[in-house]
């Protein structure tokens, strides 16, 4: 088991540095551009250009430039440092954070308490009218970009520019700990357009998941002993039907604390996500490169734990 | 099979039909037997003979399926297929208990074995957690499982596949039942964890003075066990006699031809075997009149018209049989064929 | 991938195993007996239809433009706007309206079929191939190349795929990338989608293969003397074709969505070539007011997307009946 896990680090720790290194490759070689001249911003002066040539280090040799690159990444978690903005990366995205998180952590909540057992009424009831609509229903929010969503949400009811008046609009992100309340109402509108999408995904794969475990043998034993409908289906079959989920939640929670880009964008709230738009729009190198690099790391992490998970929820697992 | 004492099973005219995209499948065609307690009786069939759907609607688990059942299921007198849900609930796995084939997908890989025993106590008797793990931990030495109180706390995956079984078996006996059923019990296993399995059911049975009903295709199991034993085909049962009987004295040329094709030590090896010519029927467009008369070497062309009916056989109690020839000639045919 | 990854549950294939139905009624191939029951689906008809509508539309783009007496879609016209400026909206002439360069929405909601089908159904082709023979391989030789492609497979898709995208598309945007072939615009995005796509169509490929293997027609086969290459295309690869039309068709409309979302960064298809994505994207610091440029674009994106999840939901039904309920 301890094997189990350390090889899985391990492993984690090759992803990084290959995806590290992948980024190198793909912002300091592949670009036609000087890199220098990249990162200095809107019209640079030449002395600044040089100043960033000298700490990039562009005139040693890349391989160098690669391992100090490296060097600072895993032992400094120094994800490189925008001149536009004059703070480090780290820094930006450490502010960025706690905006980042909430809305993660709200829409996650939101979404598994929506998806999971609508997925799970919908396989027992297969074929029924609710099944049939809430199929539907999932099946349009998942074709639906979420920007568009969040346009069209915003458009009917948004307080400022809304046609009927309900939320707070775009841009009204507070923190936590300055008003609670408006931060719970900012949130409210991008938790929803947020969440609707994934409950919807996560309503579909509940459903695919528990109609397939519950054609298993083991519920027909199950029910041969007399155990209530009820105990049957929660017991052995969701118990067994829901580990797939877990997979995809982990990713999908990793992917968004790296920044739910389009709905940050959309509803202008100071996450991680709108850090890296930012840094697209003004062609911030750095921030563009940080911003990934941290997106891969919560991503590596999210496999590792549910590689780890599984060997605890799947006991089939530890023995292999 | 006919004494005076009330049988504990009782099955009338039962008819199973599911609708496919195909058509209508004729699962179970009006089939009626009887169980006394504590004897076991064999049924035999090919693949779509209709035993397994047969054992699984005793236990109410062709309901949720969309079967349409008709008939009675008198077991202890009451009708199983008048009481409601919750009623067969409260007698599945307790007065009536079920083993099936492959042990390894019948048993929920996710939960300790223990806890799934435990699980199944609890289900009909109100004792404690701790209680019911003793039971269980006794249950396991029942059956036969060595060193029961490591063996409890381990997975399925962890057992061998005769302790899977063996662990299965203890499921259905958690709550003494009086009838169990086993569906291909020994199907899936080695030959030699097959007769140790077996001797356990016998054994097991002896002890508990249960009625045992066990669905197979394999003649070796039911020579082994049964005390009676009924031959289906194509949904409705052609013979039915105690075991004894069936493999000295068969009347119907099913039977004969499922036992004329099992390879003996008797025969001479230059004998070939003789297999039953022609497919089993489908159960949607099932041949008229009696159903294998396409397959048999003696039918006349009125077989095609006529339903056979299971009928006493003249001199023997206890043995019955649906066929269409004259019991003089059926006898003259097997005489002929075993000298 | 963002919401909409195609499930990748496989399915068994459960059937009335209990029933053993024995002599067939009639026997029928495969593929017809997935056409029946797919032509019974109304659904995945309809949506059949519509993509193939979608796709004639697509095709006959100026042609379409031109019946419905609509200019074309990079025709500029600054004068139509009202009293303040902003872009007229749904008029009888213009019956989507128009957006801020004076361009008739509905002609370039039209046009824009092409670069999302294109995306999508190219993207998601190159994807399909690069797939299934790195999932064929990696299934098919097991050892040493299974785990390298495997972990290759991690790699890519440990990476953010949007944000790569934009950032490709970013880098790549002052003067090009790989000394300036990788230009911006359409083959970029091609690029970018068949990148992203091609490890699911590898994972669920090699695990399709790692159990087909065991299988005994695999052994039958090589038993005869069949080279690898043999066992490889002529006996496991067509049993594979359901399996794989299913998930390219799912794969499909997430693309299409990708293409949009890089589109709305303006890393993708750039104006004035149309494309729902960036349409939407311009109409974002107006969209209160002038709300068609915004919604129409969504709507066509909406529907395409649909019809595509539809239709890929629709062949896994006809290919996977679950009778046993």
């Amino acid at each position: 088991m301890t094997r189990y896990i350390i090889r899985r680090v391990l492993w984690g720790v090759v992803l990084l540095v290959a995806v590290s290194a992948l980024m190198f490759v793909l912002f300091r070689i592949l670009p036609t551009a000087d890199p220098a001249r990249l990162r200095a911003g809107h019209s640079p002066s030449p002395k600044v250009i040089a100043e960033i040539r000298s700490d990039l280090g562009l005139n040693k040799p890349l391989l160098t430039q690669f391992w100090v690159y490296e060097k600072n990444l895993f032992l400094h978690f120094d994800l490189g440092y925008s001149y536009e903005s004059g703070a480090s990366v780290k820094s930006l995205i450490f502010e960025r954070l706690p905006a980042t998180i909430s809305l993660t952590v709200g829409a996650a909540v939101l979404w598994l308490a929506i998806g999971i057992p609508v997925g799970i009424i919908s396989a027992l009831r297969r074929h029924s009218r609710l099944d049939r609509a809430s199929m539907g229903a999932s099946l349009v929010l998942v074709s639906a970009p979420e920007y568009w969503l969040g346009l069209i949400v915003l458009y009917l009811f948004a307080a400022d520019i809304g046609q009927v008046k309900v939320f707070p609009g775009a841009g009204s992100y507070v923190g936590l700990t300055s008003d609670p309340w408006k931060w719970f109402t900012s949130l409210l509108l991008p938790w929803i357009v947020l969440a609707a999408g994934f409950a919807a995904i996560y309503a579909r794969l509940m459903r695919a998941s528990l109609i397939e475990t519950m054609s298993e043998d083991y519920i027909r034993t199950a029910r041969a002993k007399g155990l209530t409908e009820r105990r049957v289906v929660l017991r052995h079959g969701v118990r067994a039907a829901i580990t797939p989920i877990l997979t995809i939640f982990a990713l999908d929670v990793g992917t968004l604390l790296g920044g739910a880009i389009l709905i940050e964008t959309v509803f202008d709230i100071p996450g991680i996500g709108r850090l890296s738009y930012d840094g697209i729009t003004h062609g911030n190198f750095p921030v563009i490169q940080g911003t990934v690099l941290l997106v891969a790391l919560f991503i590596v992490v999210a496999n590792i734990l549910v590689d780890i998970a599984y060997a605890f929820v799947d006991p089939r697992v530890r023995y292999s | 099979m006919s004494t005076s004492a009330e049988p504990l099973l009782r099955v009338e005219d039962l008819r199973v039909e599911f609708a496919t995209e195909d058509g209508l499948v004729h699962a179970v065609d009006g089939i009626t037997y009887e169980l006394e307690p504590g004897r076991t009786l064999g049924i035999v069939g090919e693949s779509g003979s209709g035993k397994t759907v047969s054992a699984l609607s005793v236990m109410g688990l062709t309901r949720r399926m969309g079967a349409s059942i008709s008939g009675r299921i008198l077991f202890e007198g009451r009708d199983l297929l008048a009481l409601g849900e919750e009623q067969m609930r409260q007698i599945r796995g307790n007065d009536i208990a079920m083993i099936f084939q492959d042990p390894l997908s019948s048993l929920h890989p996710l939960y300790r074995v223990g806890d799934q025993l435990v699980e199944a106590v609890r289900a009909h008797q109100p004792v404690s957690k701790g209680q019911a793990r003793e039971r269980v931990i006794e249950l396991l030495g029942l059956v036969g499982i060595p060193d029961p109180h490591r063996r409890v706390d381990e997975y399925p995956h962890e057992y061998s596949g005769g302790m899977r079984q063996r662990a299965m078996i203890a499921m259905a006996l958690a709550n003494d039942p009086k009838l169990l059923i086993a569906d291909e019990p020994t199907t899936a296993l080695d030959v030699t964890v097959q007769a140790q399995i077996l001797a356990l059911l016998e054994r097991l049975q002896g002890e508990l003075s249960m009625a045992v009903v066990i669905v197979t295709h394999d003649l070796g199991v039911v020579a082994e066990m049964a005390d009676d034993v009924a031959v289906m085909y194509a949904g409705r049962i052609v013979e039915m006699a105690p075991a004894r009987l069936l493999f000295s004295e068969p009347e119907h040329p099913y039977t004969w031809g499922l036992l004329r094709s099992i390879p003996t030590l008797q025969r001479s090896r230059e004998q070939e075997l003789e297999p039953i010519p022609g497919n089993p029927p489908s159960l949607i467009n099932r041949p008229t009149g009696c159903h294998f008369h396409p397959r048999c070497a003696y039918a006349e062309p009125e077989h095609a018209r006529v339903d056979p009916r299971l009928e006493d056989v003249p001199g023997e109690p206890a043995h019955r049989v649906a066929c269409l020839l004259e019991h003089q000639v059926r006898r003259r045919l097997w005489r002929q064929m075993t000298t | 991938m963002s919401p909409g990854t195609p499930e990748t549950l496989p399915g068994a294939g459960a059937s009335l195993d209990y029933l053993e139905l024995g002599g067939h009624v009639a026997a029928r191939s495969p593929f017809e007996l997935f056409w029946r029951r797919f032509r019974q689906d109304r659904w995945a008809l309809a949506s059949l239809i519509f993509i193939g509508l979608l796709i004639v539309v697509a095709f006959a783009a100026p042609l379409v433009v031109e019946l419905l007496g609509l200019p074309g879609p990079n025709v500029q016209n600054p004068n139509l706007t009202d009293a303040f400026g902003s872009p007229l909206g749904p008029s009888l002439s213009h019956p989507f309206g128009v957006d801020q360069l004076g361009q008739d929405v509905m002609s370039r909601v039209i046009y824009g079929t092409r670069a999302a089908l294109t995306v999508g159904i190219l993207g998601t082709a190159i994807a399909t191939l690069i797939g299934v023979v790195v999932g064929l391989t990696a299934g098919f030789y097991r050892g040493f190349t299974d785990t390298a492609l495997s972990r290759l497979v991690d790699l890519v898709l440990a990476i953010p795929i949007l944000l790569l995208g934009i950032g490709i598309g970013a880098a790549c945007a002052v003067r090009g990338c790989v000394a300036g072939v990788v230009q911006p615009g359409l083959r970029v995005i091609i690029f970018i989608v068949a990148l992203a796509s091609w490890p699911y169509m590898a994972r669920i490929v090699r695990g399709l293969v790692l159990s087909l293997r065991e299988k005994e027609f695999v052994e039958a086969s090589r038993s005869l003397g069949a080279s690898n290459a043999r066992i490889m295309f002529r006996e496991i690869l067509p049993s594979l074709w359901a399996p794989i039309l299913v998930y390219s068709t799912l794969m499909i409309p997430q693309a299409i969505l990708l293409e949009a979302a890089l589109s709305f960064f303006g890393v993708g298809i750039r104006p004035p070539t149309a494309s729902w994505g960036q349409m939407i994207a311009a109409a974002t610091p107006t969209f209160n007011t002038a709300w068609w440029y915004m919604v129409f674009p969504g709507i066509a994106l909406l529907g395409t997307v649909f019809a595509f999840n539809l239709l890929g939901d629709g062949l896994q039904d006809a290919l996977n009946p679950r009778v046993v309920r």
